[in-house]
């Protein structure tokens, strides 16, 4: 049952992140991308971390997507337009990518030959009260380092939008 | 095997009320508009016009199924599926009741429990943008892309106040599940009040009770808050393109989005299924006279008839409210189910209620209004409640 499930799922986020590359129009890229977003969510719950499918769910398919696709319709861009790629580029993509992924691979291989097997739900660690120790004892200084990140950011994004005031 | 088909039939049911509600929602909203109108409202198919929601299905099913030529075809019929397919999703984690036996088989009136039960529906209903978002931007409408526009911006502030409002109860009940959140409301301090999220000791949760509303109202684009759809500015907002079925799935959609909140609300703040007073003071007793008192008054006013027509269609209401009353005396094990249909059939009436009532908001007294005072309210209750729970 988990082996169907994480094939179905699996090929629909491989699926999905493919249609994210080949579609010309912005809106249908960018809904793609949620179909990537929400098939991750699934391979999360399937692997028995539920709290982090979820919170990829509203973070990632539920807040920042929603925002792209806003910004994509009010500035109502169009779709691009297939011009000036090299010949190179045309030849040697896909199999450049292809062979990418296959020395990828071989170097994770090599690297970590010891690396555990992974089962399906064999983890148990991924509920919110495990996941909110994690974040505020062993990682607490990386998590309070994102949050002023991110603070920083967002007084950067209000500066530049800020009116000019005489 | 059980275990399957015990859910088939399980979700059978809840499928099946939920429809049906939803039908007869609309017609209850029409009903007390037209009252709080001076009205009658729809009164001509069937008694009391119970049978309009056929009626309107019939219609809607039977108009013509238009799709504009100028629209985007595959997202232009993607957008009402999404809407009514994340609008449905979010009923299958709210309890309605204990543990019962039906025909030796002990199940849960719930669905399914999940121990991230809230995070699914905090998950769905912000996946709900994209039905409203993808149908303004697909009819290649301006009005519908405004409706679009204006419906996405104020689900994204909307959303905030209402996960802070959440999070503030959760603190109390130390669980996401919602069964168990239900559960750690159990109880009556002094005897007799109960430990609902609004009441509860140390910190009571009124406050983060009523963003919670406002912000559901806002999230389910009802009036105050139904800028999206502003008719007298934008035509009919997003949908404006739409018409038979596909519209159909819309205005579903928006109605069954209402009970989410309203059962939600319910759940988190008042208690869910846990009775009001503690059964030593009769609260089973509660449902059968409620439904007794409404029979006879029933046969009161069919004895002295305002209509023709009442001297024979109200004795039948009082007949059914008879055979309820019973019912509800008999079998003690609905109990749970009457209180949480109550509690939520009373905040869906509060939503009736404040349509009949306010008018609407501008958009920026509506921007202003999440940003600058529910948003601090609920971060300040938040903040309140959890220094008092670490502290005690």
């Amino acid at each position: 049952m988990d082996v169907i499930l994480f094939v179905v799922f699996a090929a629909i986020a491989v699926v999905c992140a493919i249609n994210v590359v080949v579609q010309t129009h912005p809106i249908s890229s960018a809904l793609s991308l949620v179909g990537v977003m929400g098939a991750l969510a699934m391979l999360y719950l399937l692997l028995g971390a539920e709290f982090i499918a979820m919170a990829q769910l509203i973070v990632y398919a539920g807040a920042i997507m929603v925002l792209f696709v806003f910004v994509i319709m009010l500035l109502n861009a169009g779709a691009e337009s297939r011009r000036g790629r090299s010949i190179t580029a045309q030849i040697f993509g896909i199999p450049g990518f292809f062979s990418l992924l296959v020395v990828l691979s071989f170097a994770v291989l090599k690297l970590f030959p010891e690396a555990p097997v992974v089962r399906f739900g064999g983890f148990t660690g991924g509920g919110a009260r495990d996941v909110g120790r994690a974040l505020f004892t062993r990682y607490l200084l990386p998590f309070e380092v994102t949050s002023l990140l991110i603070l920083i950011a967002i007084l950067g994004a209000i500066v530049l939008a800020r009116k000019e005031v005489d | 095997m059980e275990y399957f088909v015990i859910s088939i039939i399980k979700s059978a049911v809840v499928a099946i009320a939920l429809l049906t509600t939803l039908a007869y929602l609309q017609w209850v909203e029409r009903k007390v508009i037209a009252h709080i109108q001076i009205r009658m409202g729809p009164s001509r198919v069937g008694p009391h016009g119970l049978l309009q929601p056929v009626a309107d299905i019939v219609k809607l099913l039977t108009k013509e199924d238009l799709v504009p030529p100028h629209v985007n075809k595959f997202f232009y019929l993607l957008a009402p599926f999404l809407a009514i397919t994340t609008s449905l999703i979010s009923i299958s984690v709210i309890p309605f009741g204990t543990e019962v036996e039906v025909a030796g088989y002990r199940t849960w009136m719930q669905l399914t429990d999940l121990n991230v039960g809230l995070l699914l529906v905090l998950a769905i209903s912000s996946l709900g943008v994209y039905g409203i978002a993808l149908a303004g931007w697909a009819s290649n409408n301006k009005y519908a892309l405004l409706g679009a526009l204006r419906s996405s911006a104020q689900m994204i502030s909307y959303e905030l106040p209402l996960s802070l409002a959440l999070a503030a109860p959760l603190l109390l009940a130390n669980t996401l599940s919602l069964r168990e959140i239900v559960e750690a409301q159990g109880g009556y301090s002094l005897g007799f009040i109960p430990r609902w999220a609004i009441f509860q000791a140390p910190v009571p949760q009124i406050l983060s009770f009523l963003v919670f509303l406002a912000a559901g109202f806002a999230e389910t684009n009802r009036v105050p808050f139904d800028l999206p759809e502003a008719e007298n500015e934008l035509v009919a907002g997003f949908h404006t393109e739409y018409s038979s079925l596909k519209f159909a799935s819309f205005f579903m959609a928006e109605y069954c989005n209402m009970i989410t909140v309203a059962a939600m609300t319910t759940t988190v703040f008042l208690g869910g299924w846990q009775p009001p007073f503690p059964e030593r003071l009769g609260s089973n007793l509660i449902a059968p006279m409620l439904f007794f008192g409404a029979g006879v008054l029933c046969f009161y006013h069919a004895s002295n008839p305002a209509r023709r027509k009442d001297r024979y269609t109200l004795p039948v209401f009082g007949v059914v409210f008879f055979g309820l009353s019973l019912l509800f005396l008999l079998v003690p094990p609905l109990m749970p189910l009457f209180w949480f249909a109550a509690k939520t059939g009373g905040l869906l009436f509060v939503f009736i209620w404040v349509r009949g009532t306010l008018p609407r908001f501008r958009y920026d007294q509506l921007m202003r209004f999440a940003w600058k005072i529910l948003f601090p309210v609920a971060v300040v209750n938040l903040m309140v409640t959890g220094l008092v729970v670490a502290l005690l």
